[in-house]
């Protein structure tokens, strides 16, 4: 299992145990976190699970590309580590990421 | 005091509401009653990716059970509601269990309309698609070679036909209206998914209807069509459209048309009830409204919590949003069409990407995004602001979305709804 920490948008943290392969939108919706409502299921149609991956961990999961990025590119919350939840796969390497949820997309 | 909510239905509009009460702070009981033998999932793949076979059963679910659990919702599965004592106020089920409720949530869904008995519909290989169940039955009918008849050029029947031609079966399907998507979406949408479609090897054929189904006794063997054509078939799926789940509002003495008749609250005239989701008819811009779709069921999930609550006073105003996927290519629309009189096009960024935008009175009203996910994301923010595009920049290819000006659109807006 791997330790993800989301900050939801009111700044409480919420410590999740995620299994690899599921993605972070996942991770988050099955564990209560607030913020994600994940309408499209993970179709990268609805942009209600943009998220910021903070610290170091960004560069682990890269930038987002094709209609992931397009959809970014006119939220006006979008910020250098915006990504949507539901197309970040957790991997074992990211234990003890921190994901703030932004929670007014979509 | 509200002590106890019961929700009838166990599908995304009752896990928006009870999750959002207990985000708000509701402390009270809250009993979810599901007809249905599984947990509360995501229906949209049943006729997409789950159908294909590339997203497994257990992502289907909107919750985990455990979570369910940790928010002390009780989710009663198999559990049909069959009566509601309004003067008692409890809700009796087929277990002859009466639970008691302060406030009662209809989250009842709708169901598919089945092809008439007489012309075939109750054939061993004709189905409809709406639940898990009716998916697994499909999955496994979906063979390489099979003759697969769709019926009904809808947003359904045309995803399951992608689904189909994908996984290569043969396909015809057959739209009785003039052209596919009549009811939901201007010609020039419709005339992008039948190129997309036919490019694929979809038998489409439209303005043809199904006359019969002819058996061997058990299962349809042939289509006989309304243009003296017929069509050999291994398999039919009918997506003609659903009907509202009224059936228990109307038995309790409610007020039901084409759905639950809600007021701009999502109540009832019980003003101990609500309804909400595919069930519910809503006043919206002036006109009682259905929607079928996740926005709208989880919105109005979220809103009725939080009116029970007293967190918000105000009326019911969804932003209404859909997506289907069509073979590898997505559309997604933004807002809702409904009384517009002048549709532009705008060529998307991507080869073959195109928006489809409508206006209604000169006020930007929706977006079909076909392969172009900018445009969605521009007409959705317009819309939430209530701003229209310029019409003439937004046509000119050469200016950016993001360049295009905008005005206000509350004038127009006012003038074309206060009556
Ligand atoms: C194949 C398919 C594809 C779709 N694709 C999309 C899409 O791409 N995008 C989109 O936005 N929408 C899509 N939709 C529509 C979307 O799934 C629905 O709008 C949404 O599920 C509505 O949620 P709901 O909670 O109102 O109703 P439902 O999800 O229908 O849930 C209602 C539940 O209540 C149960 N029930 C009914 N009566 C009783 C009773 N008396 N007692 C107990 N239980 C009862 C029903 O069995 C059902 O489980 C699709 C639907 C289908 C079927
Ligand atoms: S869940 Fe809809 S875009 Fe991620």
């Amino acid at each position: 299992m791997v330790k993800i920490t989301f900050i939801e948008p009111d700044g409480t943290e919420k410590h999740v145990e995620a299994s690899a392969g599921i993605s972070l939108m996942e991770a988050a919706t099955r564990n209560g976190v607030q913020g994600i409502a994940a309408e499209c299921g993970g179709q990268c149609s609805c942009a209600t699970c943009h998220v910021y991956i903070e610290g170091d961990f960004f560069e682990q999961v890269g930038p987002p590309e094709g209609d992931e990025e397009d959809m970014l590119d006119f939220s006006d919350s979008r910020q250098a580590n915006s990504r949507l939840g539901c197309q970040v796969p957790v991997s074992d390497e990211y234990s003890g990421m921190v994901v703030r949820v932004v929670g007014d997309d979509g | 005091m509200t002590e106890r909510i019961v929700i009838v239905g166990g599908g995304q509009a009752a896990v928006s509401a009870s999750m959002r009460l207990r985000a708000g702070g509701f402390t009270g009981t809250v009993d979810i009653l599901s007809e249905e033998p599984v947990l509360p999932y995501q229906r949209p793949p049943l006729s997409k990716a789950y159908l294909k076979g590339e997203l497994d059963e257990d992502r289907m679910y909107l919750r985990p059970d455990s979570l369910y659990r940790e928010q002390g919702i009780t989710v009663h599965l198999e559990t049909q509601a069959l009566m509601i004592d309004r003067v008692k106020r409890t809700v009796e089920t087929e277990k002859k269990s009466k639970f008691p409720y302060d406030r009662l949530i209809l989250a009842t869904g709708a169901t598919p309309r089945p092809l008439p008995d007489e012309i075939g519909g109750g054939l061993e290989n004709v189905h409809t698609l709406r639940t898990l169940a009716d998916a697994d039955l499909l999955r496994d009918k979906v063979r390489p070679g099979q003759r697969l008849l769709v019926v009904g050029g809808g947003y359904i029947g045309l995803e399951m036909a992608a689904v189909a031609a994908t996984l290569r079966l043969e396909v015809t399907l057959v739209e009785v209206q003039e052209r596919i998507l009549n009811r939901v979406a201007a010609p020039e949408t419709a005339d992008w998914m039948r190129a997309l479609h036919l490019d694929h090897g979809v038998d489409l054929r439209e303005g043809v209807g199904l006359r019969r189904l002819v058996s061997d006794g058990k299962q349809a063997v042939l289509a006989a069509l309304s243009d003296d054509s017929a069509v050999g078939v291994d398999l039919v799926v009918v997506g003609i459209g659903v009907r509202a789940n009224d059936g228990l509002a109307r038995a309790a003495g409610l007020t039901v048309q084409n759905g639950i008749v809600t007021d701009q609250y999502c109540r009832t005239f019980d003003p101990d009830i609500y309804a909400i989701g595919d069930c519910a008819v809503f006043p919206y811009r002036g006109e009682p409204t259905r929607l079928e779709s996740v926005q709208n069921a989880c919105d109005a999930g979220d809103y009725v919590a939080d009116h029970i609550l007293g967190i918000s006073t105000g009326p019911f105003v969804p932003e209404p949003w859909f997506w289907s996927d069509q073979f590898d290519i997505s559309l997604r629309i933004a807002g809702l069409n409904r009384g517009y009189d002048r549709v532009l096009t705008r060529p998307g960024e991507r080869e073959g990407g195109l928006s489809v935008w409508y206006f209604g009175k000169d006020r930007l009203l929706a977006v079909d995004s076909l392969n172009d996910p900018k445009s969605y994301m521009a007409g959705k923010r317009w819309l939430s602001a209530g701003l229209t595009p310029r019409q003439d920049a937004l046509v000119d290819p050469n200016m950016p979305l993001k360049s295009v000006p905008t005005e206000a659109a509350f004038s127009t807006v006012s003038k074309a709804t206060t009556t």
